[in-house]
C-alpha cells in the first residue's frame, strides 16, 4: 500500500473527553493522518478515508465532482474544493485547514454567515420592471454569452476568503464572490435596475476595499474572474456618471 | 437527551423540508402570498443536489422543431411503459410551458436561439406526432440547468424573504392521533439542538435515495430521509422497483454524463467500435429510453464487447462534433472530463457504464402533490396536512422509467401545484391544531436510539455493505433467487442497525450522528426497493427480469406500494385517464 499522509486541523468545541482521550481540550491543534492511496485520488476522498479512521472528524461535502461548493478547504496553503482537487498535485504531508478567516466551527467546518450575508447584500435576483410577457423575454446569444463565466459561481467561498480585503472588513467589504453575482445581474439584458444596482454600491468599502490583488481569480475552482467582474462595474460606474 | 416539554417549538403556516427545485419552487408560490413559510434544508439550499442536474428541463415550446404538450403527453407515457397516470402526465406536460417562462422572468440564464428564444435541444425517448421524427423540447442552461435554476430560485426567495433553516436536519414528522401531521422534529446540525417546528402543512421535498447503491450519480446527502420519514409514520412507498440506472455514468467513478451528449449528436461505441444501438433501437439509435439503452449497454459488456483492459465499460464519443460545440453546449461535461479522466471530450471518447441514478417511485401524491394513502376509502385517501414533490415523490409521472428532462420539470410543476395546495388548505385550516408530548414520542425515541453509549458495529461498515448489497441484488437485471437472496440478507443487515454504536456523541455539528440518522433511511428505502421488485414478476421499464422478461399488462399493470409495517405489499390501478384527452393504452415498447 501506498500512504497518503496528511496533518489535518482539529477544532472541538465540545470534545467528549470520554471518547477522544487523546485531545480533551478544546485547542485546535493539526493531526497526522495516514490513508491508503487510489488512482486517481481526490483530496475529498483522502478526507473521507480520514472520517472512516475517526468518526469525529467533521468536514461538509456532498456532489463530489465540483457543482454544489460544499467542500472549499486550504490544502497546502491555498483554497480548493476538496472533491476535484487531485491528491497526486499536492506535496505531503498535505496540510488541510478551514477556509482562512471565517470562524471555525469544527475542524474543517467554518461559519459562512458573514459570506452569504455579503451576498444577500448585492440583491442577487433578476428584477424587471417593464411587464412580463407571456412568452421569453427575448435575448440575444451575444447578450447571452455576456453571463458565462459569472452565473456558473457554486458560492463555495473559495475566492472571498482568500481575499485580503474581506479578511478585514468582512462585514462591509462584499468581497469577490457577491460582487461577481452583483456584475451578473448588471450584465444581464433583461435586468431593469442597473442604476439601483450602482449607487448600493457607492462608498468606500462594498465595492472599492478591492486592490485587485487577484488571489479571488488564482483559487477560484470554477476558473472565474471576480477581479475582471468588478472591473467591468467599475467601468459601468464611471460611465454612468460622466 | 432533552425531554419533549423542554424543546423550543417554532410556528409557521407552510414547513418545507427540502430546499432543491421542488422545495424552492413551493416556497416561492407560498412566500409571494405572504405566508409563513419554513424551509428546512440538511445543507445550505444551493448545495441541494437539483443544482448537478444537467441537461434541461423539458417543455414543448416549439422553439427549435414543430411542438405540442399533447406529444410530449404521448412520450411520457410510452416512456413510463404505460405504469404512469395520466391525469398527472397531462398536468405536467401542459403546465411545462408557463413553468419554464415563469423561470426564465425569474432570471434563468437560459441559453439562445439567434432569435432569442430559449435554447431547446434533443433528449431521449422525444418525438413529433405520436412516434414520430426527433423532437427537440429539451430547455437548456449549457449543461448546467440544474445550477441555474436551483440558484434562481433560491435567489428569489431570498427576494420573496422565505424563512431558511440552513444545515437542519429533519428527523421525523409529527402527527396527532388522527393521522393529521403537525410539523417536524428537527435538528440544529451546528448547535445539535432538536427543535420542534409546528405548522399547519408539510411539503416533504428531500429529493432521492441513490447513495443506497455503491456508485450513484447520486450526492452523498441523498439519502431517501422524506421517504423514510413517510414509512415511519405509516405511509406506503409506491413503485419503488423502479430505479432508473443512468446509462453514462462515468465508468468505476459514478459521475454523471448528461444525455444532452447524445442530444447534440453523440453516440456509444462497444469495443469492435460498433455503433451498437442500431442493433437495438433502430430508429431512435442512442436517444431511445435510457431504460433500454441501459440494458443495451451491459448486455454489450456481458457478451464480451466491453471496452478497457477489463472488458467493463462502453465508450461515448463526442470527438466528431467539433471542440466548438463540445466546449459551448458541454462545458460542464468537458469539466468533469478534465478532471476525472484527464481527457478532453471534443479529442477522445468517454468510458461509461449505467450507474444509479434516480427513484421513478416514492411517496404516492395526486396532482395536487397531496399525499395519499389507501385507507378505509379506498387506495387513494388524502394524508391532510402532508404533501410531497420531486424525487421524494411519486405523482406518477414517471411510471417504470423517467425520460431525461422530466425530472426538473416534475419537481418544479409539481413543488408549485404544492404551493397552490397549501394555500387553500391554510385557508380552510387557518389554526394551529394542538400538539401534545405524547406526539413527539416516537421522533424523539429515534434521535435518543444513536445517544447509546459502549461497543458495536460502526454505521459507515454498515453503510458500505447496505450499499454493496443493493448493488449485487437489485441492479439493472433482476432475477427471483438474487432478489430473494438480497432480502433475507437485507433483514440480517436491519437487524444489525440495532447493535450499531455511535463513537461520538458530542453536539457541535456533528456529522457522525447525522449519518447514522441517514443510514436508518436508506436501509428502510432499501428495503422497500428490493422487496417491490422482488414481488414484481413481469419486465416494464427500469424494472428488468431475465426470469419474467416480458411485460404483462394482465396482472401487472398497477402501482406496488410497500409498507414498512410487516414488510407488506399492497397495490393500486394505474390512473389510466387523463383529465381532457383520450387515454393511450398501452402498446408494444419500441424505440
Amino acid at each position: 500500500m501506498t500512504a497518503i499522509r496528511l496533518s489535518v486541523y482539529r477544532y472541538q468545541p465540545d470534545r467528549d473527553a470520554e471518547s477522544s482521550p487523546a485531545a480533551s481540550d478544546a485547542k485546535p491543534s493539526m493531526q497526522t493522518f495516514e490513508v491508503e492511496a487510489q488512482p486517481g485520488m481526490m483530496l475529498r476522498e483522502a478526507l473521507l478515508a480520514i472520517k472512516e479512521q475517526d468518526e469525529t472528524f467533521a468536514f461538509r461535502h456532498s456532489c463530489g465532482e465540483g457543482v454544489c461548493g460544499s467542500d472549499g478547504v486550504n490544502a497546502n496553503g491555498t483554497n480548493c474544493l476538496a472533491c476535484i482537487t487531485p491528491i497526486a498535485e499536492l506535496k505531503q504531508p498535505i496540510q488541510v485547514r478551514p477556509l482562512p478567516g471565517r470562524p471555525v466551527i469544527r475542524d474543517l467546518v467554518v461559519d459562512m454567515t458573514q459570506f452569504y450575508e455579503q451576498y444577500r447584500a448585492v440583491e442577487p435576483y433578476l428584477i424587471r420592471k417593464d411587464p412580463l410577457p407571456e412568452q421569453e423575454i427575448r435575448q440575444s446569444p451575444e447578450d447571452r454569452d455576456k453571463l458565462d463565466g459569472l452565473y456558473e459561481c457554486i458560492l463555495c467561498g473559495c475566492c472571498s476568503t482568500a481575499c485580503p480585503s474581506f479578511w478585514w472588513n468582512p462585514e462591509k467589504f462584499h468581497g469577490p464572490a457577491a460582487l461577481l453575482q452583483s456584475w451578473r445581474f448588471l450584465a444581464d439584458s433583461r435586468d431593469q435596475a442597473t442604476e439601483e444596482r450602482l449607487d448600493a454600491l457607492e462608498g468606500p468599502y462594498k465595492l472599492f476595499r478591492c486592490h485587485s490583488i487577484m488571489n479571488c481569480v488564482e483559487v477560484c475552482p470554477k476558473g472565474l474572474n471576480p477581479t475582471r467582474a468588478i472591473g467591468k462595474i467599475k467601468e459601468l460606474m464611471l460611465e454612468q456618471s460622466v | 437527551m432533552a425531554a419533549a416539554r423542554s424543546l423550543p417549538h417554532r410556528h409557521f403556516d407552510a414547513l418545507i423540508i427540502g430546499a432543491g427545485g421542488a422545495g424552492l419552487n413551493a416556497a416561492l408560490r407560498l412566500a409571494a402570498a405572504d405566508l409563513r413559510v419554513a424551509v428546512v434544508s440538511k445543507v445550505f439550499p444551493t448545495r441541494s443536489h437539483t443544482v448537478a442536474a444537467q441537461g434541461g428541463v423539458n417543455a414543448a415550446l416549439a422553439n427549435a422543431l414543430p411542438d405540442n404538450w399533447h406529444w410530449h403527453m404521448f412520450d411520457t407515457v410510452k416512456g413510463s411503459d404505460y405504469l404512469g397516470d395520466q391525469d398527472a402526465i397531462e398536468t405536467m406536460c401542459r403546465e411545462a410551458i408557463p413553468t419554464v417562462y415563469e423561470l426564465e422572468h425569474a432570471g434563468v440564464p437560459f441559453s439562445r436561439l439567434d432569435n432569442g428564444r430559449i435554447y431547446q435541444r434533443a433528449f431521449g425517448g422525444q418525438s413529433q406526432n405520436f412516434g414520430g421524427e426527433q423532437a427537440a423540447r429539451t430547455c437548456a442552461a449549457a449543461d448546467r440547468t440544474g445550477h441555474a435554476i436551483l440558484h434562481t430560485l433560491y435567489q428569489q426567495n431570498l427576494r420573496a424573504k422565505t424563512h431558511f433553516f440552513d444545515e437542519h436536519f429533519a428527523v421525523d414528522l409529527i402527527r396527532d392521533d388522527e393521522g393529521v401531521t403537525l410539523g417536524a422534529l428537527v435538528l440544529d446540525i451546528e448547535s445539535g439542538e432538536p427543535l420542534i417546528i409546528e405548522s399547519k402543512t408539510t411539503l416533504l421535498a428531500t429529493g432521492g435515495h441513490g447513495q443506497v447503491y455503491r456508485t450513484s450519480t447520486n450526492a452523498f446527502i441523498n439519502t431517501g430521509d422524506g421517504m423514510a420519514m413517510a414509512l415511519r409514520v405509516g405511509g406506503p412507498l409506491q413503485d419503488m422497483e423502479f430505479y432508473q440506472f443512468h446509462p453514462t455514468g462515468v465508468a468505476g467513478k459514478g459521475m454523471l454524463i448528461t444525455e444532452a451528449a447524445r442530444g447534440e449528436g453523440g453516440y456509444l461505441i462497444n469495443s469492435e467500435g460498433e455503433s451498437f444501438m442500431e442493433r437495438y433501437a433502430p430508429n431512435a439509435l442512442d436517444l431511445a429510453s435510457r431504460d433500454v439503452v441501459s440494458r443495451s449497454i451491459v448486455t454489450e459488456i456481458r457478451e464480451g464487447r466491453g471496452c478497457g483492459p477489463n472488458k467493463d465499460y462502453v465508450l461515448l464519443k463526442v470527438d466528431h462534433l467539433g471542440a466548438d460545440v463540445v466546449h459551448q453546449r458541454l462545458p460542464g461535461i468537458t469539466d468533469i472530463c478534465r478532471v476525472f479522466l484527464g481527457i478532453d471530450p471534443a479529442k477522445a471518447p468517454m468510458p461509461v457504464f449505467p450507474t444509479a441514478h434516480y427513484a421513478m417511485g416514492g411517496i404516492p401524491t395526486d396532482r395536487h402533490a397531496r399525499v395519499v394513502a389507501p385507507a378505509r376509502h379506498g387506495p387513494e385517501e388524502v394524508v391532510p396536512g402532508l404533501y410531497a414533490a420531486g424525487e421524494c415523490a411519486c405523482v406518477s409521472v414517471h411510471g417504470a422509467n423517467r425520460l431525461g428532462g422530466n425530472s426538473l420539470l416534475d419537481i418544479l410543476v409539481f413543488g408549485r401545484a404544492a404551493g397552490t395546495d397549501i394555500l387553500s388548505y391554510v385557508t380552510e385550516n387557518p389554526h394551529h391544531r394542538s400538539m401534545r408530548d405524547a406526539h413527539l414520542e416516537p421522533a424523539i425515541a429515534r434521535l435518543a436510539r444513536w445517544e447509546r453509549q459502549g461497543e458495536g458495529e460502526r454505521v459507515a461498515d454498515v453503510k458500505a455493505e447496505l450499499r454493496r448489497l443493493m448493488e449485487d441484488h437489485c441492479g439493472v437485471f433482476r432475477d427471483q433467487a438474487t432478489m430473494a437472496e438480497g432480502v433475507e440478507k437485507l433483514k440480517a443487515l436491519r437487524e444489525r442497525i440495532e447493535g450499531v454504536r455511535l463513537r461520538d456523541h458530542s453536539q457541535t455539528f456533528n456529522t457522525a450522528r447525522i449519518e447514522a440518522l441517514e443510514l436508518d433511511n436508506l436501509v428502510d428505502v432499501g428495503m422497500a426497493t428490493l422487496m417491490s421488485a422482488l414481488h414484481r414478476d413481469e419486465s416494464r421499464g427500469a424494472h428488468s427480469r431475465v426470469d419474467y422478461p416480458q411485460r404483462d399488462d394482465e396482472r401487472w399493470m398497477k402501482h406496488s406500494l410497500y409498507l414498512r409495517e410487516d414488510d407488506r405489499m399492497d397495490y393500486k390501478p394505474v390512473r389510466t385517464k387523463p383529465l381532457t384527452v383520450d387515454s393511450f393504452p398501452p402498446k408494444p415498447r419500441v424505440y
